[in-house]
């Protein structure tokens, strides 16, 4: 799993009424959810986002409500991947749920400005910035439940895979 | 090694026979809840992934709260999704017009959420019903599909951090005031995946409408679930609401915690959580004349019956400041009939309030009462992120439903000993 993209920066608790704010939770749709991704934050983002482009964010991101369309806003916007130095809960397992690949990095957000491209390997753990001489970055590796929800695409298909070993509730 | 309550309700609803905090475990969940907002994203992905029924219809409750009475057109259509979807399942508890109530509220007063229970909800404030001493969480609507197609969700076992409560309250000092001093010392981070128990002897003193403002808030300081050991004012709410058994859990005297925060309740001042983070609180003696034009009393934070009668006390005989729109919504028709008939709503009507239907409406900027560009409210709700209840230049303070009620008299921000 591998991404390159250019990067937008966000500060530290950038909550999920911040990502799609509720007026615009009166729909299911992702394009039109991506359409207000961040707007009351930037509002360039969903205009400008490109396919690929990654944000790297600080501290707790994602915290506030459970809403899933947070992460179908970002995923539906383009961007590839979410680097975070820590996400809020919810967020966390709803991005592996739904299938938006996040991982955190502290030192990433800590070198990176705001534009600059970025290279991430999913699979080895390290983001490099491209450009930059300083060596590659590691991130926090991830549970092997969570590697299988992102290799799956996400829970439901999760559990399609596996429905003969699950050991249904009465 | 002995075990904290909330490692207890997850083991028993596993077939682990131990497990210890980090670990990832399948566990079987009691109830499963989902409103008009998430359920809609829910039920998309059970029909995708081949659900056919629900895995049982005693255990999933879809609550139509959040922008109902429907609020528009595309809104309605979300409410529809779930109410077509509640009939289809033939659900056991159906919530329609009068007898809808915000969630949080509405399945502790019905005793559809027990102690003992696991409950997943996907509604962030669902941890609420730890106040029962239930393990309860938020989860993602991707979740609740999973949950309404297996009866089970996947949890990683959180650890434990206890809040020890002693000390005697100030006067207008509520379960609000306490949460919101909690958070503002450890931050919208400060328990970020962790369960915060609430212990000590002050939690004695603690009725079960502080403690369920308490454990709703646990969120908002990041934690998976906020939870008290439940005790005889717990037996008391329970006993004659519960339609099921429940199960009382303790935790063991040599469980591990990986932090305790001693809380001396006589040092609280009522607090207001300034913008626009729940964690920048401050005493209500430190707020300088900020004028406001909306109060909101309501929400599964702060709009059961003991919140209305204590903003009534301070509304009696007083009218709300001229340039204040004043809106009181009652968290559900239980609550309403009651206020109602102790003689809480005349007070408001008088005090030229506006009296809501249950809803979670403004608290999430979802509508009835939403606030303009540079408006300011003074709400009890849980949340003052920016934008959250209308235009991004909007501002939101957080209280308890006394230095709400004061406020909107005051036409600034004031607490009740101001008036």
């Amino acid at each position: 799993m591998k991404f390159k993209g250019r990067v937008w920066k966000f500060g530290d608790n950038i909550d999920t009424d911040a990502i799609i704010p509720a007026r615009c939770l009166t729909t299911t749709d992702p394009a039109e959810l991506a359409s207000h991704c961040m707007e009351d934050i930037d509002q360039g983002f969903a205009e400008q986002v490109k396919a690929g482009d990654i944000i790297v964010a600080g501290d707790n991101f994602g915290c506030g409500s459970s809403r899933e369309h947070a992460p179908i806003a970002i995923k539906a916007s383009g961007v590839s991947c979410v680097i975070a130095r820590s996400f809020a809960r919810i967020f966390y397992r709803n991005a592996f749920n739904m299938g938006l690949p996040i991982f955190e990095s502290a030192e990433l957000w800590d070198n990176v400005s705001n534009g600059q491209m970025v290279e991430v390997d999913g699979d080895l753990g390290t983001i490099r910035i491209i450009g930059s001489e300083s060596t590659p970055f590691q991130m926090q590796p991830l549970a092997p439940f969570m590697q299988e929800l992102l290799r799956d695409g996400g829970l439901m298909r999760h559990i399609a895979l596996r429905k003969k070993d699950i050991q249904v509730s009465k | 090694m002995g075990l904290t309550i909330t490692e207890k309700i997850l083991r028993d609803h596993t077939k682990h026979k131990e497990l210890h905090p980090g670990m990832l475990i399948n566990a079987r969940v009691d109830i499963a809840l989902g409103n008009d907002i998430t359920a809609p994203i829910a039920i998309e992905e059970f029909r995708k992934w081949g659900g056919e029924r629900v895995f049982d219809r005693d255990r999933v409750i879809l609550v139509p709260d959040h922008f109902t009475p429907n609020k528009d057109i595309q809104s309605a259509a979300q409410c529809k999704a779930l109410r077509d979807f509640v009939r289809e399942q033939e659900l056991s508890n159906i919530f329609e017009g009068g007898t809808v109530g915000v969630e949080h509220a509405l399945l502790p007063e019905q005793g559809l959420v027990l102690p003992g229970d696991l409950v997943i909800g996907a509604d962030s404030h669902t941890c609420t019903y730890g106040a029962l001493g239930a393990f309860a969480t938020g989860v993602g609507s991707t979740d609740l599909a999973a949950v309404m197609m297996t009866g089970e969700c996947w949890f990683k076992v959180p650890e434990s951090m206890k809040i020890v409560l002693h000390g005697q309250r100030r006067r207008w000092v509520s379960g609000k005031d306490i949460i919101l001093y909690i958070i503002g010392l450890i931050g919208v981070d400060g328990a970020r995946y962790r369960a915060m128990e609430f212990t000590g002897v002050g939690v004695a003193g603690l009725g079960m409408a502080d403690r369920f403002t308490i454990a709703n808030m646990a969120i908002e300081a990041g934690a998976k679930n906020g939870i008290f050991i439940p005790d005889a004012i717990t037996e008391t709410y329970v006993t004659g609401r519960a339609k099921r058994e429940w199960k009382f859990y303790d935790s063991d005297e040599d469980a591990q915690y990986c932090d305790t925060l001693d809380v001396d309740l006589g040092e609280i001042e009522p607090q207001v959580a300034f913008p626009h983070l729940p964690s920048n609180t401050r005493g209500i003696s430190e707020v300088d004349d900020i004028r406001i034009d909306q109060v909101v009393i309501g929400s599964c934070t702060n709009g059961r019956i003991e919140d209305l009668r204590i903003a009534a006390s301070i509304l009696k005989g007083r009218e709300s400041a001229p340039h204040v729109r004043l809106i009181i919504i009652p968290a559900t028709p239980a609550v309403y009939s009651a206020a109602l008939h102790e003689g809480l709503l005349e007070i408001f009507l008088k005090a030229k309030a506006v009296i809501s239907p249950p809803t979670c409406g403004p608290c999430l900027g979802g509508h009835m009462g939403i606030l303009a560009e540079g408006e300011r409210v003074v709400a009890t709700t849980n949340r003052n992120f920016i934008g959250r209840m209308g235009h991004p230049g909007s501002e939101v303070y957080l209280a308890n439903p006394a230095v709400a009620a004061a406020s909107a008299v005051a036409g600034r921000i004031a607490g009740p000993e101001q008036l």
